[in-house]
């Protein structure tokens, strides 16, 4: 069975639609960014209303801390820039200033993952799901493909509290419908089936999808969930799930320690545990490469999750 | 007018039997400021203490980026009725709203913004004012720093965002002791020349004395009359950590030790109870 696609898009520019419309939408909404406008798509924004525009300079510490200012008055502020420099060189800002304080402050990071390519470790930041969930007060958010980020980014213009939004830069499939409903929170089943469950976050859901073609090809129905919220985390959508199958996969890319994984194990390991296997980047950093080269190298592509499926499955009771 | 002098003898008083107390937090800073901490809030803001708004819309906001002298905002915050001053006894206690260092986890009246980590104040007071002109409130943002906090570099993104955007609605006040916890500033690491690194950044310097109630309206008279100069203010302020003791002035040793029974009691008497103690 072909998979279903509406074309190839990369997730930032739904990132970029999706501010553009909030411009139009909400007053109240702010965009700043540190030097990267046309990286994150947010050239749309700036041109349209350049009086909620702020040009922060290379200087993320400061547009942190500008940020949650700024929601004292009441604006929601869209902070953009890389994975890396929107998390770990800004934790403890995002720490102090956002978390603890609880201000309204959006952090949009793009370019996340081993997929940004030949610039190299100093910017695949593959740690910065742990560190954002590991924060009281935030909420964590890695859509699946353009139509996906592009909902997404509208619906946490609504949600009250901190976010962090995680996106890309390659350019991947569209299988989200356009009108189709983006619930913080609220897990995507994309494909029911029995023996093993597939639980993915960002490109790798598309890879989710392909594996679950592939599985079922050798005879084992795989059944697909797009965890797009990594906190807080949809467990009675896991738990159902693993109650039918009794195995599961997590896939993203990301570090295995600290990931959408280690959030699914823990929620496993409390109320049903199940043979688990991960597929994740295990404890190294990237390197300079094309984006599939490196999917290819560091074992996050399609046949990486048919053969961690095989492998759950093979250990089950 | 209020009487400044007396409600400054009080705070201090507060700020000794609160860190005396639990035996711990910032004495020394928060005795340098008790004197423009006590300016602000009874003299120069705008501001409703009896009825707190996290966003102050048309109320200047005060942030605190040099948290760690809580006990002089905490007391001077109760003494102008942002919350009971009994609470006072509660500081760095369990389930307190008086955190060791200033939060708004718990809802405490008169705090908008976490701080305790040195170097961030300036940008949020940035945010805030940037947020401000944004509303048409010409209402000011006011921002305190400790002189060794320069040493941040987080301080010095702001400065420069500040001066090059034309934050004009903002006021820095730097609490100029050359104390800091490791020994004088100008040992540890110098900061100065102090006011020409603020001028080269885009700010219009002032020069105050922190223990003069007359500097602090002659200076911000100056600020007032050159709002529309188009540049954010910074205020150099000169104080003596530990000031209004004397055995607390003159060292650093005082910038995070508590007194003990004997010592509380020997400053105490340095310092008239002008409003009754908590």
């Amino acid at each position: 069975m072909a998979l279903k696609t509406f074309g190839n898009k990369d997730t930032r520019s739904g990132f970029g639609e999706g501010l553009r419309l909030l411009g139009e939408t909400n007053p109240d909404v702010v965009a700043l960014c540190a030097d990267l406008t046309g990286s994150l798509k947010m050239d749309a924004f700036q041109k349209n209303h350049p009086d909620r525009f702020f040009q922060i300079g290379i200087a993320e510490a400061n547009m942190i801390g500008i940020a949650a200012g700024m929601t004292i008055g009441g604006k929601i502020p869209f902070t953009g820039t890389f994975a890396n420099f929107s998390t770990s060189r800004v934790y403890d800002q995002i720490r102090q200033s956002i978390a603890y304080s609880r201000k309204n402050v959006k952090i949009c990071a793009s370019h996340a993952g081993l997929t940004l390519g030949e610039d190299g470790a100093t910017h695949q930041v593959l740690e910065d799901i742990g560190m954002m969930r590991m924060l009281p007060n935030m909420t964590v958010v890695v859509p699946a493909d353009y139509n996906q980020t592009l909902q997404a980014t509208l619906a946490i213009a609504a949600w009250d509290g901190p976010v962090y939004l995680r996106f890309g830069r390659p350019s991947v499939p569209i299988f989200t419908p356009e009108d189709a409903v983006f619930q913080i929170g609220k897990a995507d089943l994309l494909v029911q089936g029995t023996d093993v469950t597939l639980i993915a976050c960002g490109h790798m859901v598309w890879k989710a999808l392909e594996a679950q073609v592939q599985l079922a090809e050798k005879g084992i129905s795989a059944e697909v969930i797009n965890m797009h919220t990594i906190k807080p985390l949809d467990t009675e959508a896991i738990l159902s799930s693993v109650a039918k199958t009794g195995c599961v996969v997590t896939a993203e890319e990301h570090m295995m320690n600290g990931g959408l994984g280690d959030a699914v194990a823990q929620v496993l390991a409390k109320n049903s545990p199940a043979s688990q296997e991960f597929v994740a980047v295990n404890d190294t950093f990237g390197e300079s490469g094309t984006p599939n080269e490196l999917l290819k190298k560091y074992h996050l592509e399609t046949t990486d999750i048919v053969l961690a499926a095989e492998r759950a499955v093979a250990r089950k009771n | 007018m209020a009487d400044l002098q007396a409600i400054a003898s009080q705070v201090r008083r507060d700020i000794l039997r609160m860190v005396h107390a639990v035996s711990s937090g910032h004495p020394g800073g928060s005795l340098g400021c008790a004197d423009l901490l006590t300016y602000f809030y009874n003299e120069r803001l705008t501001i409703n203490a009896r009825a707190f708004s996290m966003d102050g819309l048309n109320e200047d906001l005060f942030f605190l980026s040099n948290g760690h002298i809580s006990p002089v905002w905490y007391s001077v915050l109760a003494r102008s009725g942002f919350f009971p001053i009994e609470e006072l006894a509660t500081f760095r206690k369990i389930s307190s709203r008086l955190q060791g260092h200033p939060s708004v986890d718990k809802n405490l009246p008169g705090i908008r913004m976490a701080s305790g980590s040195l170097g961030q104040g300036l940008s949020v007071a940035i945010g805030a004012a940037t947020t401000k002109k944004m509303q048409a409130d010409n209402a000011m943002v006011y921002c305190l720093m400790g002189d060794g906090e320069l040493q941040e570099g987080q301080v010095w993104e702001a400065a420069m965002y500040a001066g090059s955007k034309k934050i004009t609605n903002l006021i820095g006040i730097i609490d100029y002791n050359n104390r800091q916890i490791d020994g004088d500033v100008s040992d540890v690491m110098g900061i100065m020349p102090l006011s020409d690194k603020w001028t080269a950044f885009g700010w219009d310097v002032y020069h105050m004395d922190g223990h003069s109630f007359d500097s602090m309206r002659e200076v911000f008279a100056a600020i007032d009359s050159n709002k529309s100069n188009g540049m954010p203010k910074m205020i150099i302020m000169k104080t003596e950590m530990g000031k209004g003791v004397d055995f607390m002035m003159g060292t650093h040793k005082w910038h995070g030790s508590a007194p003990n029974d004997e010592q509380l009691a020997t400053a105490l008497a340095q310092l008239p109870e002008t409003l009754g103690d908590y």
